[in-house]
């Protein structure tokens, strides 16, 4: 176990950041941070940089307790969600920034600032200023500014955030290469489920200055400890719905119902809430056990491989997402198909019941 | 393709400007052209003079002189106030509470009108009953700006930077607040002092509004009138007579309007150029 919060907790005048957190985080691969704006990952990052102090707890760092060391004694690099590089420097410049510092000799900067250029595809760029290169290079070159030197841990705060999709997908491939065998923790904060998933690792699920869930990336997707690890992991929304079980038999309302399948039986009766991922409510009839349900389409959206509508039922808003192109014209009343098997259920507290 | 269609009413959509430009700019411009290429005498009688007014003009010692001091002025104004400007900066709170305080105490200055700054530092500064004249003669300086050159110039370049620094204060102020936390915070991780801090990343994100201030500040100290007039009058002798006062002694205390309105010309096309190299520097670092 490598960074390790201790009941964390950091107050900013009268607003609580962060509450009484703590988390063991694994040395391998990447630690992402998920949530939505204000969940606290800025917050999380910062503590984890040493920029700012808990107001209580400690952090612990390889076995060291680092609650109190300055951020230039704790050898981490950072890269932000702006692109931040010295405007007045060129871009090799920027990156043999921390070299300098670290009074290396002219020689080994210029080779190590030579690789890691290279590796980021940032060689024609070398003598160039910051500000003349596009978006995606200059991040690119404070990504090699935080590379080069070595550091123990990468703190990552939503670094694609500010770039255009082509350029998030491209550099988003290309990051776990970056930092395969360094031998450095790589903290990774972010808002987007998908990116979170394609870069795998463990993931810290952030709610409103809490942890709702932390585990395996893949693990954390699946099997959502409540009903806020679920809304953080998914987009579109996960659609959650009251449903109560009586008699064997799962009630959605007063005209739709199942037989609880195998993985449902365990349900004693009563009211429960019931989470389903988009894309198991489906206009085509999936394979295996499903149920349909009519509702009125509020709004459809295409983006040609896939379509995503909303539409109501009860006085209840769902979503729906599809392979293709599935039209609806908004108030027409249509039919949709739950995958019952992936259901998931919790109580009306929002924990989640398993057998 | 398209052809493109053109509406000639659309200017009569110009038509107010072009009218409020002729009257505030264009036509006594003209008339000053006019002036300086004549000859006038009484009951408007006027004989063409080509440009003689010109070369009269550049050619006088006296000119020169102004100019000098006008220069002088400027460059020294312009070595206080944007460093000190920047300085105060820098020290002025982040956030909180004494931000806006600290704002409005600033813009003070800004709001009085430029005469009554004459007046106050004209009484200020006398040496018998002025707090600041009385303060300096106390301390053993013989300080008496109606009689020294040398108080006469520290009193007008002390009364400009009491003035006008503040604008220089809120552009740079405008500047460092424009600069994202995380420029710090990557700073801060890179062990970067606060020279350092200052040298590669506040001064440079600030080069945008420094340039306008250093134009703003060059233009209204160039072209300086109310404040010296009212203060020393141009004196004593003509060691403050900056080229305004210059050209108002010229054109209404001797009513020579040729010569006047050749050196307002040239006056004039000094400041544009220096205008256009600033403009022509700004839109360079824009294009970057």
């Amino acid at each position: 176990m490598s960074l390790v919060l201790k009941n964390v907790v950091k107050k900013v005048g009268s607003e609580t950041h962060i509450y009484d957190m703590s988390v063991e985080l694994e040395d391998e691969g990447f630690n992402i941070l998920l949530g939505t704006t204000l969940s606290g990952k800025t917050s999380l990052i910062q503590l984890m940089a040493g920029l700012e102090k808990p107001t209580s707890g400690e952090i612990w760092f390889r076995g060291k307790n680092v609650t109190t060391v300055a951020v230039q004694k704790r050898n981490v690099s950072m890269v932000h969600q702006q692109f931040i590089n010295y405007p007045s420097w060129s871009v090799f410049e920027n990156i043999a920034s921390p070299l300098k510092v670290a009074g290396l000799t002219r020689a080994t900067i210029d080779e190590r600032v030579g690789s890691i250029a290279e590796m980021l595809k940032l060689t024609p760029m070398l003598g160039r200023n910051p500000n003349e290169l596009s978006g995606g290079q200059q991040q690119r070159t404070a990504l090699a500014r935080a590379l080069v030197k070595d550091s123990d841990l990468i703190l990552l705060d939503e670094p694609l955030a500010n770039l255009d999709y082509k350029l998030r997908e491209e550099l988003r491939d290309e990051l776990p290469k970056l930092f395969t065998d360094r031998g450095c923790m790589v903290i990774y904060a972010t808002s987007e489920p998908e990116e979170a998933l394609s870069l795998g690792g463990h993931t810290v699920a952030l709610h409103e200055g809490q942890i709702v869930q932390y585990g395996n990336t893949s693990k954390v997707y699946r099997d959502p400890e409540n009903l806020r690890a679920g809304k953080v992991f998914s987009n579109p929304p996960i659609n959650i719905v009251p449903v109560s079980m009586r008699g064997g038999k799962i009630h959605l309302n007063d005209l739709v119902s199942w037989p609880a399948t195998e993985s449902q039986k365990h349900l004693d009766d009563g009211d429960y809430k019931m989470a389903v991922r988009a894309h198991h409510v489906t206009p085509v009839q999936p394979q295996g056990h499903s149920v349909n349900i009519q509702g009125r389409v509020l709004v459809t959206e295409l983006s040609g491989s896939e379509s995503v509508a909303h539409f109501e039922l009860d006085n209840q808003t769902w979503i729906s997402q599809s392979h293709g192109m599935h039209g609806n014209n908004v108030g027409d009343l249509a039919r949709f198909h739950i995958n019952i098997e992936h259901c998931l259920f919790f109580d009306p507290a929002g924990n989640r019941i398993t057998a | 393709m398209a052809t493109k269609s053109t509406n000639q009413k659309a200017w009569f959509f110009v038509v107010p400007v072009i009218i409020l430009v002729a009257f505030n700019a264009l036509i006594p411009l003209m008339t000053v052209v006019n002036y300086s290429v004549q000859e006038t005498f009484g009951n408007n009688i006027f004989f063409f003079e080509g440009v003689k007014w010109f070369e009269q003009v550049l050619h006088s010692e006296r000119f020169h002189a102004s100019l000098l001091r006008q220069l002088s002025f400027t460059g020294i104004i312009l070595a206080i106030e944007i460093p000190l400007g920047i300085a105060i900066a820098l020290a002025m709170p982040k956030k909180g509470f004494w931000v806006s305080v600290c704002l409005v105490l600033m813009a003070l200055p800004l709001l009085i009108p430029w005469n009554v700054v004459g007046a106050m530092w004209n009484i200020f500064a006398l040496p018998d009953i002025g707090l600041l004249g009385r303060i300096i003669n106390g301390i053993g300086f013989d300080y008496n700006f109606t009689q020294n050159p040398t108080a006469a110039w520290f009193t007008t370049i002390l009364m400009d930077v009491w003035h006008w620094t503040s604008l220089v204060v809120l552009l740079a102020y405008a500047g460092l607040s424009s600069i994202p936390d995380a420029y710090f915070q990557a700073a801060k991780i890179d062990g970067a002092g606060a020279w350092a801090v200052f040298r590669h990343i506040q001064l440079p994100k600030m080069k945008r509004v420094l340039t306008i201030a250093i134009l703003l500040r060059f233009m209204d100290s160039f072209m300086i009138y109310t404040e010296p007039f009212v203060l020393t009058g141009g004196g004593p002798g003509n060691t403050t007579t900056f080229l305004s006062i210059d050209l108002v002694k010229i054109a209404l205390g001797q009513f020579d309007l040729g010569p006047a309105a050749a050196m307002s010309l040239i006056y004039f096309l000094i400041v544009l150029l220096v205008c256009w190299v600033f403009y022509t520097l700004m839109m360079k670092d824009e294009a970057q």
